[in-house]
């Protein structure tokens, strides 16, 4: 009986398989697995995105989000998570797809133009109103009696770029890795809490009042104004920072599977496009179109980038030097 | 044991058996044993660097640590509160009743915002601890807090029903053969309760070494400072190093194991010694 019931189960599920394969030209589903602070961009850009689909492929298209730390997500990812494309917060998270699983080829970061990442970010420090310490660069940060908030690196994505931009600045300020590792262990010095993720250093710093100044992705320190008050904190543009740039790919092994290839793509593409890259400056990610870079120049301040590749040689790098057990942060923090 | 072959009220021994075992296998030894065997993808040599680390002995000792202390608040205090629940009848008891259980139903990243919102130093607790000097949030206490919280219910749920069986009759005779208040408590109620209060503080205790989500958001996550061992393994994670977390994992468990193992054999004894 037990037997017959099964059967009776599989019968029902190729049935209704077949059934879904048979509907699936007239309507397609994507999964795109993100990060954290990426939700009300892709909110905005998704339903841009199935307009244009209609109108160009006279498809109807359903994009679902998932969102939560770009490490967990890429885990996620590896674990099954059938995501379509990722659109996470550093390239080492995607690496990880390839390193741990094979899910795309390893030059994924060429098939797209500006090394795959359509939109941009930078890091920058948010200050109470009237910037009563007055900070205005990374030397300030490591002056005595000032608290940094910064979430953990070890733990937190965001965290890395700002400790990335905070050792680009001193390399060029004072001349070597030897010195931009002293100010770094500074810096660090400074910080009273780690949060492990971005979204708890804000509550930190915004909600509960701790520390000086907050280091923060630029179109977070955005939000924060709009969140907790325009007027109730200042945003201080340093000197030199780094290019985020936050990358996306096609899950190869997934499209092929779910045979969403093209539609994945040109969600992609649509990214690079004027509205999209209007969407993505709307919502404080700096576009890469010049044209559309313009239209945005009153918000973004110009301001010196170093990228991550000529300065560390690259996320896979860095990580290594940096962010492995016993990296260089972990011997910031070691007992002397 | 013995009374396996006697008919029992439920028939079906073997089938039963059958299914727990099949059962536990499913829902306990499986993942464990996945869990092991990827610590086991590790050489012996890595092994012991990974959980030797002097970064991963100092986690355990705060998870470890804060979770005893966690665990003997909870026990002084759950039973307190257990008691004023059986014995007492007062307006708005059921509502009391009620609120015991919310740490098992507050998702625990709540909680431990909640907490840290109180403790911090601007907080609405914290403002008045922070001038005399103590330090609760981002600070070990912080952690104490959080695995209190989180362990309250434990003790309560497991006093109160055995509580409930014991008569007030009991105490009444024991006091009319003599025994003062201290006496009575000492040698007839404790011993009575003992296994109960034991089986809650191995719950809390238990409960409160994996706990991570309402941890992170009130220790402040200092490295050899305030950094517990699940934080530590989420670390590892990020690094995609499974096996270095499952390590980890595996050194948290056994120690979690012996000291449930103790209890339990504590318990034995403490039972058959009243009685039982």
């Amino acid at each position: 009986m037990l037997l017959k019931s099964v059967k009776k189960s599989l019968l029902v599920l190729t049935l209704g398989l077949t059934a879904s394969a048979a509907s699936w030209a007239q309507e397609v589903k994507l999964l795109n697995v993100s990060y954290d602070p990426t939700r009300e961009l892709y909110a905005e850009f998704n339903k841009a995105f199935v307009a244009h689909w209609q109108k160009t492929a006279n498809q109807k298209v359903t994009v679902s989000q998932s969102h939560g730390g770009s490490g967990k997500q890429a885990r996620s990812v590896i674990d099954g998570l059938a995501a379509d494309v990722v659109t996470l917060a550093l390239a080492y998270d995607i690496d990880a797809l390839y390193d741990e699983a094979k899910l795309i080829p390893e030059n994924w970061q060429s098939r797209l133009p500006n090394n795959s990442s359509p939109y941009t970010s930078t890091i920058v420090f948010v200050v109470r109103k009237g910037n009563p310490k007055n900070i205005k660069d990374w030397d300030d940060l490591v002056k005595p009696g000032i608290q940094v908030i910064t979430p953990n690196p070890k733990t937190s994505g965001g965290a890395r770029w700002n400790y990335l931009a905070a050792w680009a600045y001193a390399k060029k300020a004072y001349g070597s890795d030897e010195k931009a590792r002293e100010f770094v262990a500074k810096l660090y010095k400074n910080v009273p809490v780690l949060d492990s993720g971005a979204r708890g250093s804000t509550t930190t710093f915004a909600q509960r009042q701790l520390g000086d100044v907050f280091l923060s992705w630029e179109n977070e320190a955005f939000l924060i104004e709009k969140e907790f008050g325009v007027g109730k904190f200042e945003v201080i543009v340093p000197s030199l920072s780094i290019l985020a740039e936050p990358p996306v790919t096609v899950v190869d092994k997934n499209v092929e599977k779910n045979g969403t290839r093209k539609v994945a793509e040109a969600y992609l593409n649509f990214l690079y496009s004027k509205e999209g890259q209007e969407i993505a400056g709307k919502n404080f990610y700096r576009p890469r179109d010049p044209e559309v870079a313009a239209k945005f120049s009153n918000i973004f301040p110009e301001v010196k980038l170093v990228t991550i590749d000529e300065e560390f040689g690259g996320w896979r790098k860095a990580q290594t030097e940096h962010f492995s057990d016993g990296g260089i942060f972990d011997q910031i923090y070691q007992p002397q | 044991m013995r009374s396996i072959r006697k008919p029992s009220v439920i028939p079906g021994f073997g089938l039963s058996l059958g299914f727990a075992a099949f059962y536990a296998s499913l829902i306990v030894f499986i993942p464990l044993a996945a869990l092991f065997a990827k610590s086991f993808t590790l050489t012996w040599d890595e092994f012991w660097k990974t959980v030797l680390h002097p970064q991963a002995i100092a986690s355990y000792k705060l998870s470890l640590g804060a979770s005893f202390i966690g665990a003997c608040i909870n026990l002084v205090f759950g039973f307190i509160v257990a008691w004023v629940l059986v014995r007492y009848q007062f307006f708005g008891k059921k509502v009391v009743d009620a609120l015991v259980d919310l740490p098992f139903a507050l998702p625990t990243a709540v909680a431990g915002i909640a907490l840290t919102t109180l403790y911090a130093p601007q907080g609405w607790i914290g403002q008045f601890l922070s001038p005399l000097g103590i330090k609760v949030a981002y600070a070990p206490l912080g952690v104490v807090v959080a695995l209190t919280f989180i362990g309250l219910p434990f003790v309560v749920r497991t006093v109160q029903p055995v509580l409930e069986e014991l008569e007030k009759e009991i105490e009444e005779a024991a006091a009319s053969l003599g025994a003062g208040r201290w006496a009575t408590f000492r040698r007839i109620l404790f011993p009575a309760l003992l296994p109960a209060l034991l089986t809650g503080f191995a719950l809390a205790f238990a409960r409160a070494v994996g706990e991570y989500g309402s941890v992170v958001f009130i220790s402040g996550n200092m490295p050899y400072k305030t950094e517990i061992t699940p934080l530590l393994i989420v670390t590892k994670l990020e690094q995609y190093n499974y096996a270095g977390a499952a390590a980890l994992a595996v050194v948290l468990l056994t120690f979690s194991f012996v000291l449930l193992l103790l209890i339990n054999i504590l318990q034995h004894w403490s039972s058959k010694r009243a009685g039982g």
